[in-house]
């Protein structure tokens, strides 16, 4: 038999059918869903008069708009905001849809909710009307994100029609250096091969820089894969993975559980198996990442300076810099470390997990945050928030300036009161830095909570290592 | 689904790289529980100012294009979310057909769902139809999905590539999941097996 990579064994267990276009009906194990992108693909089931295929493989929580303040039990939301809390919570009941809610102590992002509860597991597909469920990809599972006619489509047959993708490989090899996380690797990465770098691929990550990730650093690694243009990455499942898996509400028990730990070790990619595309990075290489412009692929190392749109031949490409630069209100030939910010944002799918606030609170511990920053912290989750409070970490984060806040996508893309005001620039662990990502005219630099926590200490951008 | 057969229209240019679904459609208006009615938010950011009334330098502003049907664009046309709203803010504006040189996934493949046909092609053709694009109404560009041919204002044909079953829905105005549901059969038998070799994936098991 032919080596075959993760994704390939991925893909031919789950194909159903192969139709004569060459299409496959790919079988999709887990369906997760939230407020913004499921309400009309619930309307359409009903127009058509159809019935969820499998409604116990789907899980719902809202994320996208709910608020994040202390008193969000009783704080009136933006009436179009609460449409599409409520509608979440009828279409649920109406269809038979585990539903938590917003005031549950599990309820969080969707991309931390479900490997939280065990949801996801190795050797699924699973997908969600959100890109960034290729987070799930970092148990081994052929994760991405899918538009709502798709949501839809899976509701109703628990299948998607899918042309294969290419296989692309990129390799970490050797040891981070101090203060390096996997954002950084993310971003670094991003940096390398650009926006749509992965395009038609999926990006299965190995190498020993990989395989020496928590599975936090794990989930922020392939959460980032569809910011290099793949809607998948991959993780090949491990020790590591099967420890986090064991023991969740959603886990398999007991002999299931050893039957599943024994098909999910078969499913790493097979010695000798082929890449269409294979990208080398040395861990050492790397520094720690920001983003200057308004695409994740506008990153450079913290030691360097914002570029010159003169320096670009491309006259197209020394437009959109000049563009990003605008937006940005940077000046070429700007030192990054001397950019002041004014707000600084922990959270999101990429880094709103317990490391991520660990990692924060090792920085800001015993110290105060810049008196011209506001700083948030929004844990992924109920259960993030918990296990937080649980160390005591909320205390460390309150007691430096820190606001510490509830659970939810807040200001990674501000569809809550959660934004950024025009021109404010902030330091945020988020995934995307695109123009009114975080608020009309709102400036984005991204980087790892580390790198954050620096800048909100500081006021300026600041080199994590020389802290 | 609206079908696509053939469409003689306006194309207007809007020469940029990356513009991403952010781009297409901000995230304030994403709120709603309706796939109609986003048009007017198309591309908001750079359409209207501040005060709501419209940017003049935005090229769907501009009264040779108000009317456009095709728009020609820049690379990885559609990246980041994957927010339907975006071709159906696209679709409500009017928007039928976007020719780029690449596009991101999942918008690309969004678009097929919604009756709008995106065309990958050569940056080398994409200028030749920049070019004839600037020329607003006095170029009008025919994309004929049937023979896979564009044809521009003088002349000229190009064809391209679509994925045939995408091509087969879209020339019919399809619902796949109608399709899919003829094949429940086929997808019982692949449940029942998967069931005895991977119970645990089974949640009511």
């Amino acid at each position: 038999m032919m080596p075959r990579t993760l994704y390939d064994k991925l893909w031919q267990s789950h194909v159903v059918d192969v139709q004569e276009d060459g299409n496959c009906l790919i079988y999709i194990d887990r369906q997760i869903i939230h407020e913004v992108t499921s309400p009309q693909a619930f309307e359409g089931l009903r127009a058509a008069g159809r019935k969820l295929a499998h409604p116990e493989a789907m899980l719902a929580v809202p994320d996208h708009n709910v608020p994040t303040s202390a008193d969000r039990a009783t704080v009136i939301t933006a009436q179009d905001s609460q449409i599409q809390l409520d509608i979440l919570e009828q279409n649920c009941k109406e269809f038979g849809v585990e539903y938590i809610p917003m005031m549950d102590a599990r309820q969080g992002i969707v991309h931390i909710v479900g490997p939280e509860q065990g949801f996801t597991q190795p050797g699924m597909t699973i997908v969600c009307g959100d890109s960034h469920t290729s987070t799930h990809g970092a148990f081994g599972a052929l994760a991405f994100g899918i538009g709502t006619s798709e949501v839809e489509h899976v509701m109703a047959t628990q299948t998607l029609i899918l042309n294969r993708q290419k296989n692309m490989r990129i390799d970490v090899a050797g040891t981070l250096c101090p203060g390096i996380t996997a954002k950084d690797i993310a971003l670094a990465i991003i940096g390398k091969i650009g926006t749509a770098g992965g395009t038609g691929h999926v990006i299965e990550f190995t190498g020993s820089a990989i395989r020496a990730l928590s599975m936090e650093g794990r989930m922020t690694l392939c959460n980032m894969s569809i910011e290099g243009g793949a809607r998948s990455g991959l993780i090949a499942p491990d020790q590591v993975t099967f420890d986090y898996v064991m023991g969740r509400p959603k886990s398999p028990k007991g002999a299931a559980f050893e039957q599943a730990v024994a098909y999910w070790k078969t499913l790493p990619s097979d010695e000798g198996a082929a890449y269409d595309k294979e990208i080398f990075i040395r861990a050492e290489d790397i520094a720690p990442q920001v983003t200057w412009g308004t695409s994740p692929e506008n990153v450079l190392p913290i030691t360097g300076v914002v570029p010159n749109p003169n320096d670009v031949m491309d006259e197209e490409r020394k437009i959109a810099l000049q563009r990003a630069l605008d937006y940005m209100g940077l000046t070429p030939g700007t030192k990054l470390q001397d950019v002041t910010i004014d707000r600084v944002f922990i959270g999101s799918c990429t880094n709103g997990r317990i490391e991520d606030i660990r990692a924060v609170a090792e920085v800001v511990k015993g110290k105060k945050i810049h008196a011209d920053v506001e700083a948030w912290a929004v844990p992924g989750s109920g259960l993030v928030k918990f296990q937080a409070e649980e160390e005591g970490l909320d205390q460390i984060l309150i007691a430096a300036g820190f606001q510490w806040r509830e659970p939810g996508c807040s200001m990674c893309l501000a569809m809550n009161a959660d934004k950024l005001l025009p021109h404010e620039r902030c330091a945020s662990t988020s995934n995307r830095n695109f123009e009114g990502r975080q608020g009309p005219k709102g400036r984005t630099h991204l980087m790892s909570p580390a790198m954050a926590a620096a800048a909100a200490l500081t006021g300026h951008l600041t080199d994590i290592r020389e802290l | 689904m609206d079908k696509f057969i053939k469409l003689s229209a306006i194309a207007a240019p809007l020469p940029m790289a990356n513009i991403d679904t952010d781009m297409i459609i901000p995230q304030q208006h994403l709120k709603t529980i309706t796939r109609t009615g986003l048009g007017k938010y198309a591309f908001s950011h750079i359409r209207y100012h501040d005060d709501g009334s419209e940017r003049d330098d935005f090229v769907l502003n501009k009264p040779a294009y108000r009317t456009a049907e095709i728009l020609v664009t820049g690379e990885n046309f559609g990246c980041g979310s994957s927010r339907e709203h975006a071709p159906w803010a696209l679709k409500d504006f009017g928007i039928k057909c976007v020719i780029a040189p690449s596009f991101a996934d999942i918008f690309y493949g969004n678009c097929f769902k919604n009756g709008l046909l995106p065309i990958t092609l050569p940056q080398e053709t994409i200028d030749l139809l920049l070019d004839d694009a600037g020329r607003g109404a006095n170029a009008i560009i025919t994309v004929d999905l049937e023979t896979q041919t564009i044809s521009g204002p003088d002349g000229g044909t190009v064809s391209f590539e679509v994925d045939p079953y995408r091509r087969h829905c879209l020339l019919n105005g399809l619902d796949d999941i109608g399709l899919t549901l003829e094949k429940k059969k086929i997808i019982e038998n692949f449940e029942a097996k998967k069931r005895l070799t991977q119970p645990w994936m089974f949640q009511d098991e």
